[in-house]
């Protein structure tokens, strides 16, 4: 399992962790089943605080992302997160907004950005078949 | 809770003239990382060496593991793995004599754990002390204060002067000791990144007097970074009460503030400021924007 954490920018290290196993799992590079590194082991990968990653696990599993099966380990969940659409709406809401912005900014209307959102879910679907 | 590693009441130390340590009370919980940051000569080698009981507190007390260091050196340092800053070992001993000379203080020295590690750093057994490098010399020290397996790890100044490859080991070999249930390490530190990536708890030392004494966790989430863009350029910093430290020139400034984040903001719209970021400061920045405002 390939991630990074980076002290440069403000991000918290356990939601950097948390975001990057949630894009891992949301892409097909970590399939359901699949079991995640032990806790200490991916603390020594990323040189963070054991604690971090347990709490990025915890994060992940109140999410359901991930199931804790006890004494076995950290695994992805099957058939994605079970919270609630308005919550899933809410998470989603959120980014969009956040991109809005930036493309305002940048001088890009709505109808070039959801160009660009077309083309890049296609790059990313044809990513995920392979 | 279970009982502090280490407790530090109303410590003041004073060298001739030089306050090195001012009224500092401090109590490092036990299991987990405990990171020690301040500039150089904030204080944190002289706390050290009182943990160490190499120096007696003149006034206020020192506890570790319960003990006065001082009156019960064997019983505490033989629970203590450290590595000093200026790694001081005999420079004539072979590394392989060195071990087994070191050994023989430490009831609860682990030879296959340490013939490990050995290993692992690619120490020679035959090298002398002296003819070590920079880093290797580190790694032996490293060796040396691991391989009884502490209760305690101390560590002044690990990094310092190290390589990156070097400094990847210190940090693991910090990991791997919090790893194991129950074991503490306190380390001192002026690289704030290493502190913010491996600490659960860190405290501020600066002109011997203690800033803070947190959980990162608290610390991170206490302070904010806003930036504020002003209507009208300004030759000055914005003066708002509350902020600890305001930086910046011309239209845009960058505000670090612990807490009262509406009140600041207030002032900044009341001056005709808008603003238009908001994020979390790294450790460094809050170290900086604490000590020198």
């Amino acid at each position: 399992m390939q991630i990074h954490v980076s002290d440069s920018n403000g991000t918290p290290f356990y939601q950097q962790v948390v975001s990057q196993i949630k894009l891992l799992a949301a892409s097909g590079r970590l399939e359901p089943g699949e079991q995640l590194p032990p806790v200490r082991k991916l603390a020594e990968q990323l040189l963070i605080n054991p604690n971090t990653v347990a709490r990025a696990y915890r994060e992940l599993e109140a999410e359901g992302v991930v199931t804790a099966r006890r004494g076995a380990g950290v695994f992805i969940a099957d058939g994605g997160s079970p919270l609630s659409r308005r919550e899933k709406n809410k998470r989603l809401n959120d980014r969009i907004d956040g991109l809005l912005a930036e493309a305002t900014q940048l001088g890009f209307d709505l109808d070039a950005l959801l160009r660009l959102v077309e083309q890049r879910g296609r790059t990313f679907t044809s990513q995920q078949g392979e | 809770m279970s009982t502090p590693v280490i407790e530090i009441q109303h410590l003041t130390r004073r060298f001739g003239k030089q306050t090195a340590l001012n009224d500092v009370t401090l109590t490092v919980p036990a299991s987990g990382v405990f990171g020690l940051v301040g500039e150089n000569g904030a204080g944190k080698s002289t706390l050290l060496k009182h943990v160490l009981g190499l120096l007696r507190a003149e006034q206020g007390s020192v506890r570790v593991f319960g003990l006065d260091p001082v009156a019960d050196p064997a019983s505490v340092l033989g629970q203590i793995g450290y590595l000093s800053e200026d790694r001081d070992m005999p420079d004539w001993m072979r590394v392989g004599a060195l071990m087994s000379y070191t050994s023989a203080f430490f009831p609860a020295w682990d030879q296959s754990f340490a013939d490990e590690l050995r290993q692992m750093f690619d120490l020679d057994p035959k090298q002398k002390v002296g003819s070590l490098s920079r880093g290797q010399r580190a790694r032996i020290g490293l060796l040396l204060a691991l391989a009884h397996r502490p209760p305690l790890l101390l560590l002044d100044e690990p990094s310092s002067g190290l390589d990156p490859v070097v400094r990847r080991d210190i940090l693991g070999a910090i990991i791997r000791t919090v790893a194991d249930e129950g074991r503490t390490v306190l380390f001192s530190s002026h690289l704030l990144d290493e502190v913010q990536r491996v600490s659960d708890h860190v405290a501020m030392l600066h002109r011997g007097q203690l800033v803070l004494s947190q959980p990162l966790d608290d610390v991170l989430q206490a302070h904010h970074r806003l930036v504020v863009r002003f209507s009208e350029p300004r030759d000055t910093a914005p003066q708002l009460a509350g902020a600890l430290r305001c930086e910046g020139s011309g239209r845009e400034w960058t505000v670090i503030c612990n807490g009262h984040r509406d009140e600041i903001e207030a002032q900044i719209a009341a001056g005709n400021g808008e603003v238009i970021e908001r994020s979390a400061p790294s450790l460094d920045e809050i170290f900086v924007a604490r000590v020198n405002g």
